[in-house]
């Protein structure tokens, strides 16, 4: 069947690629890139990222080279309220976004796909490597570059609209096939950094927004150890940058409560988690589980590219509780829990807390197990 | 393919691709003393004489440059210059605030970097500027004036200005007026036997000629500071080796277009009323923009209210349609045009506008094509700026 489909092209060489196999496959394809800055020198130079002028001519070439129409969509101030305001609010709020999710649930799976759907179009396609089987989304063949996390937040409908010619190849693959099909992007570098933060530097980029707001930094007993210049620069699990000056143990950043503006530290053991409160669940893979239902067996990684976990998943109330079959370390409020059936993802909930795990019996700290702590 | 951008670019008349193509056969420089080089030269002059003649000009006031753009900053930089190492204290320059960008740009570039004050002249709700601003604007300080540049006619919605009574004005107080004709010559009658206009600048693609052939003419005694500098071909004014091919092509599409642009026009026009009828019988809310009847014959700007003018433009482009939003671009991101801004239109309603244009070539049929189109493309565009909150 020949759809309207509407090609998101970044200027990179997976999402051109997924335009010329969705426009070999037949389809009527119009290639779209999003203009996320309004000033789009102001966010990124260079070749790496997915908002410049650059990037713009890299996706129109490529769009030229299929022989496909070309537009410029104009996504900035939605990108401005439901990406960078929300990446900056969940900071200052204590918890850790994944801006890249945000941005497919609310851009281009909602702005860009409710807006080509009213313009006529059958379905959004990506670059992303994930496949699509039977409505569901599946890890890619290329384990090293699965996004199936980060589109885990999407709802079954979203999904249904959604195209992912590039699930069923390897990063080098899709590399050759620009190459042979003449995509001068063949050889661009992948982006890998926040795309609106153009040098890279997080803490000071949040420090511009929220401003410099000095608090302590206490270990687990209450004892303060120093002086932090904002909380939100800092992220669960985090050892570097605390200046804490000779202590000999290492210490981790355990928690971050903003209203207090403190920074929790601690030992690496600490930060062992065994149990995660999820809130806005989406089940895409399979029916949602009913508070009364028994445990859902499953598995469930917690960051992208973060290892997998076997856990349980109870519905409780409107979000879910997640008991780890082993601890994770550097579990994050705001980050995303994606559930999965083997490779196949069944839906996924934000976090919103965590439980400490048991010291282990091999540990040598004689501190007693934190009490929960909440997110 | 149905065309209706013509004020963008219009299609390269026959006759004048015939001759750039006997002449890109033909060897020699303008600038060289043989006899190759004075048989190119031949051409050039024989070409300045025939867009003069045109104009209403003398061949020497006739400066040949890359296009408009290029014609535009020469003489708001150039004519700054000039007059102010006459006089330094002539900082200020009045634009009209519906100017196209290759007068604004220039002009606040000058603000910006060389010590000039840049001050913007209103415009009514249709888009004229009038004299009465003019000379307000004058009036404030008569002496510390270096230059005015109001354009002929409007590239976006078309509305002719009172250049006559404008440049009256600049006279009587000395200054030097120069007016972007780009849209104008052809379609109106613009020439430069105006009293009191200093310069005019005209482009070739625009009305039948070659993209990179433009033209600065500019009256006896006004003599702007050089943009481009080198072997001084262009009266030291302009440098740059004279392109004989598309100034032969160039001078033919002016010369034709000047002595069709009666029957032309009147033709134009009345398509361009059988569009509007056409697109307010399908969508009856569209607003046509710019003056009723001191317009260009070829232009018809239309909002649609509660539409994004690029969903229009994709969708009338998914039909083979071709037209334009009329606004400038960064990156291919649609802004709200200045020009609607400047006659007081909001950023949403700026932003929900088509220019269609019509030229040589365009029949009842592009009207046709666009009449059965524009209907369900409106509603479709609505229904999708409905979903974005």
């Amino acid at each position: 069947m020949t759809l309207r489909v509407l090609a998101a092209m970044s200027g990179g060489v997976d999402s051109a690629v997924a335009a010329a196999r969705a426009a070999e496959a037949g389809h009527d394809v119009t290639g779209v890139h999003l203009a996320l800055s309004k000033n789009p020198q102001s966010y990124r130079t260079g070749a790496r990222g997915c908002c410049t002028v650059e990037d713009s001519r890299d996706a129109r070439r490529a769009a030229d080279v299929i022989g496909i129409p070309f537009y410029v969509w104009d996504m900035a101030e939605e990108f401005d309220r439901e990406v960078v305001q929300d990446f900056v609010s969940s900071y200052a709020a204590g918890s850790t976004p994944n801006p890249c999710l945000r941005c497919n649930e609310k851009i281009k799976f909602e702005a860009v796909l409710d807006r080509a759907v009213a313009l006529g179009f059958d379905a959004v396609c990506t670059g992303h490597h994930v496949r699509l089987v039977d409505g569901r989304l599946v890890r890619s063949v290329d384990q090293a570059k699965d996004q199936s996390y980060v589109l885990g937040v999407l709802t079954r409908e979203q999904i249904a609209h959604a195209m992912f010619p590039l699930g069923d190849c390897t990063k080098e693959e899709v590399r050759e096939e620009a190459a042979r099909r003449g995509l001068a992007v063949a050889d661009k570098p992948d982006s890998h950094d926040i795309c609106f933060i153009a040098d890279g530097d997080t803490a000071g980029f949040l420090n511009s927004r929220l401003g410099s707001r000095p608090g302590p930094i206490k270990d687990e007993s209450g004892e303060v150890l120093g002086t932090h210049d904002g909380a939100h620069a800092y992220t669960i699990g985090q050892r570097k940058g605390l200046n804490l000056g000779g202590a000999p143990d290492r210490r981790y950043v355990l928690s971050i409560e903003p209203v207090q503006n403190t920074v929790t530290v601690g030992p690496r053991e600490a930060l062992r988690v065994d149990g995660i409160s999820g809130v806005r669940p989406v089940w895409s893979g399979r029916e949602a589980p009913a508070p009364g239902d028994g445990p859902l067996a499953c598995r469930v990684q917690l960051r992208a590219h973060g290892e997998v976990h076997g856990c349980t998943v109870r519905a409780a109330g409107e979000g879910v509780e997640v008991s780890l079959d082993s601890p994770a370390t550097g579990v994050a409020p705001g980050q995303t829990a994606v559930f999965y059936d083997g490779d196949a993802v069944l839906g996924s909930a934000t976090i919103s807390g965590t439980r400490a795990a048991e010291p282990a019996e091999s540990a040598e700290s004689a501190e007693p197990a934190a009490a929960p702590r909440a997110g | 393919m149905v065309y209706l951008d013509h004020a963008a670019t219009t299609a390269v008349r026959p006759e004048a691709v015939a001759e750039m193509t006997e002449e890109y056969g033909r060897l020699g420089n303008p600038s060289s003393l043989h006899g190759a080089g004075r048989a190119a030269r031949r051409v050039v002059e024989e070409a300045r004489e025939d867009i003069a003649w045109a104009l209403g000009a003398t061949p020497h006031e006739v400066v040949f440059t890359g296009g408009g753009t290029e014609a535009d900053n020469l003489a708001v930089k150039g004519l700054y210059w000039a007059r102010n190492q006459a006089d330094p204290r002539r900082r200020r320059i009045l634009v009209g605030s519906v100017e196209h960008h290759a007068v604004l740009d220039p002009a606040r570039w000058m603000a910006d970097r060389q010590g000039a004050r840049y001050e913007e002249l209103p415009a009514d709700g249709y888009g004229t500027v009038h004299p009465e601003a003019l000379r307000e604007a004058i009036e404030r300080d008569p002496g510390d004036v270096a230059l005015v540049s109001v354009m002929w006619a409007n590239n976006e919605v078309g509305t002719v200005q009172p250049v006559r009574g404008l440049a009256a004005v600049a006279a009587e107080y000395g200054v030097p007026m120069h007016t972007d004709a780009v849209q104008a010559v052809g379609a109106v009658p613009a020439d430069f036997a105006v009293e009191g206009l200093s310069a005019l600048t005209l482009s070739g693609h625009k009305l039948g000629g070659p993209m990179g052939a433009g033209a600065l003419v500019l009256a006896r005694g006004t003599d702007p500071v050089p943009v481009l500098h080198g072997g001084g071909q262009e009266r030291e004014v302009r440098s740059g080796t004279l392109m004989t091919p598309l100034l032969r092509g160039f001078a033919t599409a002016v010369r034709l277009a000047a002595e069709e642009r009666e029957e032309h026009a009147a033709e134009l026009s009345s398509l361009r009323d059988e569009l509007v009828r056409a697109v307010h019988k399908a969508v009856p809310d569209a607003v046509l923009n710019g003056h009723p009847e001191d317009r260009l014959p070829g232009i018809a700007h239309m909002s649609f209210p509660g539409c994004e003018g690029d969903a229009l433009l994709m969708l009338l482009d998914a039909q083979g349609i071709a037209c334009s939003t009329g606004s400038a671009c960064s990156a291919g991101v649609a802004q709200p045009s200045h020009v609607l801004l400047a006659m007081g239109a909001g950023a949403e309603a700026a932003l929900s506008s088509l220019r269609f244009s019509l030229g040589r070539g365009s029949t009842p049929a592009d009207v046709d094509a666009l009449a059965e189109a524009i209907g369900p493309a409106v509603e479709r565009a609505r229904a999708a700026r409905s979903r974005r909150r």
